[in-house]
């Protein structure tokens, strides 16, 4: 036989505040931005696509899990797949041999086409042409501007790391700077040594390299910041990622220092940056771009049979966001495509 | 820990103190009882998931790539294994496959050598890698923990300094048209093209190196030393065990089995990138674990590594047949590691029940 029990207090209190709780998320509603403006966003974007996919595309970069960088270039990926009825599979290793089976699992999978960045290229070839082999036509993204002729991919679209380094490197030197702070986020990287070395090779004054753990930011802010305490000559801090300019902002703040803050890539953190003064200007490579065309550029070889470059790579950059262009880009990174 | 004497698993063979007066248990108790026996269950129920959810999963050049991908890890993963049954770790093993093949490849191409030498130099640096880890965690008898965390760090900084020192770059110049390399590809990175299907003989290594493991564990006398040096060291030293040999000896097992990686990913990839190998130590640990290891030691096997090497590979390629987010691979695998444990645990409880 159950007994009538009453409410207990405890359990009145939990009721209330459910109560207070609902009625709070229900009058804190924002009347801008956030979920909702995105979401509407992508119902306007998926007004643009007609119907289930027809093809599969295999994405295989060499993303170190948890980096802005190809949040930006899988969004360009993501659009053109949704725009072409395409299928996209996206999968990512830092390392050259797991990323090399990343590949191999896109051929054994029977996928329509592969777009892969090659930035190990000894380690990424033997794999694209087993792809090329399979009849699958490979496109290079992002890295591997000297590899993916010879492994046989059709395609390439990126920027060439040197003579965006280079290009980075006349820009300082037209600033009449004479010292300078290269900032390598991560050991062991060919492409970020030759952004460096591309600025060093153009750059008229001196240029000195500062190797910070690219995983651990609080570590990176108090390097950058030591390396400035130490050396008060140094004018600019050259970062050669988004996350790392904005860090080094706060580094030279830290270290009260005179230096100002250049960079390649963005995010939109970093334009932000820019629209407020804090970082002069930033060397971009488009990943977008470098998304969206790969992905459609293995689209029309699907379907119509067109190579895009002529046989020659596709450069996606160097372009430079400052001051004067940061208003028509801030409107776009906010979007996550920038 | 180990007031259990009988963890040793296997047919009952008189192992160390085992009074031979157990009761005799049936066959399928005794089978439930071994290590791995929770990993294979572990193996069968994801390879049923994902062969039911991805169709890439169902072909036979995809279960090519997997077991590449599992052969790869599962060579560490083995000798990984026998350190933790004779109850010790080593975090240097990540970063010690990387320098062995730094140093055959800058050894053979600074010194114009042919390769061979230089691939045998580098052997000499791995076993030498594990002795100095094995004779630091003896002589001082700190945790091997601190030991090889510290010989981990030292080794990366190494990797890169000394890479970079030599070549003005972070990778390894390529060594492909010296003499020698072609032979010594053929023995550590050969591929067949069987019926259009990849299969690479690291595969038939692996193998073979988990045949000699399990021989070594389970049917000599230097595999019951190991089981009663992660059992009970003090004990293990009373009756006359060389506690200090057989740790050494474990250590540079891992060393021999970094070395024969390390020359598989030189002899496939051609140039070696100096900054790898950082983070793949927790893999070799994970699938020991998951094949039934026990962190305190005493207790495992080399099957077991094998699964679990097994499952890492089925995990992380199966996910991409399926068409999910990579992001979840990590989600998914620290899952399973509980998992394991649990069933390790529970396995354990059982066996030492009368």
């Amino acid at each position: 036989m159950r007994r009538y029990r009453p409410m207990r207090p405890r359990r009145a209190a939990a009721g209330a505040a459910l109560a207070a709780v609902l009625a709070l998320t229900t009058a804190a509603c924002s009347s801008s931005g956030g979920r909702e403006a995105e979401e509407e966003r992508e119902r306007a974007a998926a007004a643009g696509n007609a119907g289930p996919p027809q093809f599969t595309v295999a994405f295989v970069t060499h993303e170190a899990p948890g980096d802005t960088f190809w949040t930006i270039v899988r969004a360009g990926a993501e659009e053109a797949a949704a725009r072409h009825n395409i299928e996209l599979v996206y999968s990512n290793d830092p390392e050259g041999l797991r990323q090399a089976n990343l590949v191999q699992n896109a051929v054994d999978s029977q996928v329509d086409g592969i777009a892969v960045t090659m930035n190990k290229p000894d380690a990424m070839t033997p794999s694209v042409q087993q792809a090329v082999q399979a009849g699958i036509p490979v496109v290079g993204v992002n890295s591997g501007m000297d590899a993916w002729e010879a492994a046989g991919a059709i395609m390439f679209y990126g920027q060439d790391e040197a003579i965006a380094g280079q290009a980075a490197g006349e820009r300082l030197s037209e600033e009449g700077v004479g010292s300078v702070l290269c900032v390598l986020h991560e050991q062991g990287s060919v492409s970020l040594e030759a952004r460096c070395d591309g600025a060093a090779s153009t750059f008229t004054g001196t240029m000195e390299k500062l190797y910070v753990d690219g995983t651990n930011m609080p570590s990176v802010r108090s390097t950058i910041q030591a390396k400035l305490a130490e050396d008060p000559d140094i004018e600019r801090v050259l970062t050669l990622g988004a996350p790392f300019a904005v860090t080094a902002v706060q580094s030279v703040a830290d270290a009260g220092a005179s230096a100002q803050v250049v960079t390649f890539d963005t995010n939109a953190d970093l334009v932000a940056a820019i629209e407020a003064g804090d970082v002069l200007w930033a060397v971009d490579q488009q990943p977008y771009l470098q998304g969206y065309l790969a992905v459609t550029g293995l689209w029309l070889q699907i379907t119509n049979g067109n190579d895009i470059g002529g046989g020659e790579a596709v450069l996606t950059g160097p372009s430079f966001i400052t001051s004067e262009n940061i208003a028509e880009v801030a409107e776009y990174a906010q979007r996550g495509t920038r | 820990m180990s007031d259990v004497v009988e963890a040793r698993p296997g047919p009952a063979d008189a192992g160390p103190g085992s009074t031979g007066q157990r009761p005799r248990r049936s066959l399928l108790r005794q089978l439930f009882l071994r290590p791995e026996t929770g990993s294979l269950v572990g193996a069968v129920v994801i390879f049923v998931f994902f062969f039911a959810l991805a169709g890439p999963f169902r072909r036979v050049d995809s279960f090519a790539t997997i077991t590449y991908e599992a052969s790869v890890l599962g060579i560490m993963a083995v000798a990984v294994a026998l350190l933790m049954i004779g109850g010790e770790f080593d975090l240097s093993a990540g970063v010690a496959v990387t320098t062995s093949a730094i140093t055959a490849a800058e050894l053979s191409y600074q010194l114009t050598l042919n390769v061979w030498v230089g691939v045998f130099a580098a052997l000499a640096v791995s076993l030498g890698i594990g002795l100095l880890n094995g004779f630091l965690v003896v002589r001082t008898g700190l945790p091997s923990f601190l030991v090889t965390l510290g010989t981990f760090l030292m080794l990366q900084g190494v990797n890169l300094a000394v890479t970079r020192l030599i070549t003005g770059t972070v990778s390894t110049q390529r060594i492909s048209d010296m003499d020698g390399f072609g032979s010594l590809q053929a023995v550590f990175a050969s591929e067949w093209d069987i019926g259009g299907v990849r299969f690479r003989t690291i595969i038939l290594w692996w193998l073979l190196f988990v045949a000699v493991a399990t021989w070594v564990l389970l049917r000599t006398r230097v595999g019951n030393w190991i089981f009663a040096v992660g059992g009970n060291q003090a004990s293990a030293r009373a009756v006359g065990v060389p506690v200090a040999k057989v740790k050494i000896g474990l250590y540079m097992g891992v060393g021999f089995a970094a070395w024969f990686v390390g020359m598989h990913l030189l002899f496939s990839l051609q140039t070696v990138q100096a900054g790898e190998g950082v983070g793949n130590e927790f893999q070799y640990i994970i699938a020991a674990v998951i094949g039934g290891c026990l962190l305190t030691g005493g207790y495992g096997s080399a099957v077991g590594a094998a699964i679990g090497a097994f499952i890492f590979g089925m995990t992380r390629q199966g996910i991409v047949y399926a068409g999910w987010n990579p992001d979840w691979y990590m989600t998914f695998l620290g899952a399973m590691l509980i998992l394991a444990t649990l069933t390790n645990l529970y396995v354990k409880k059982l066996a030492a029940r009368r």
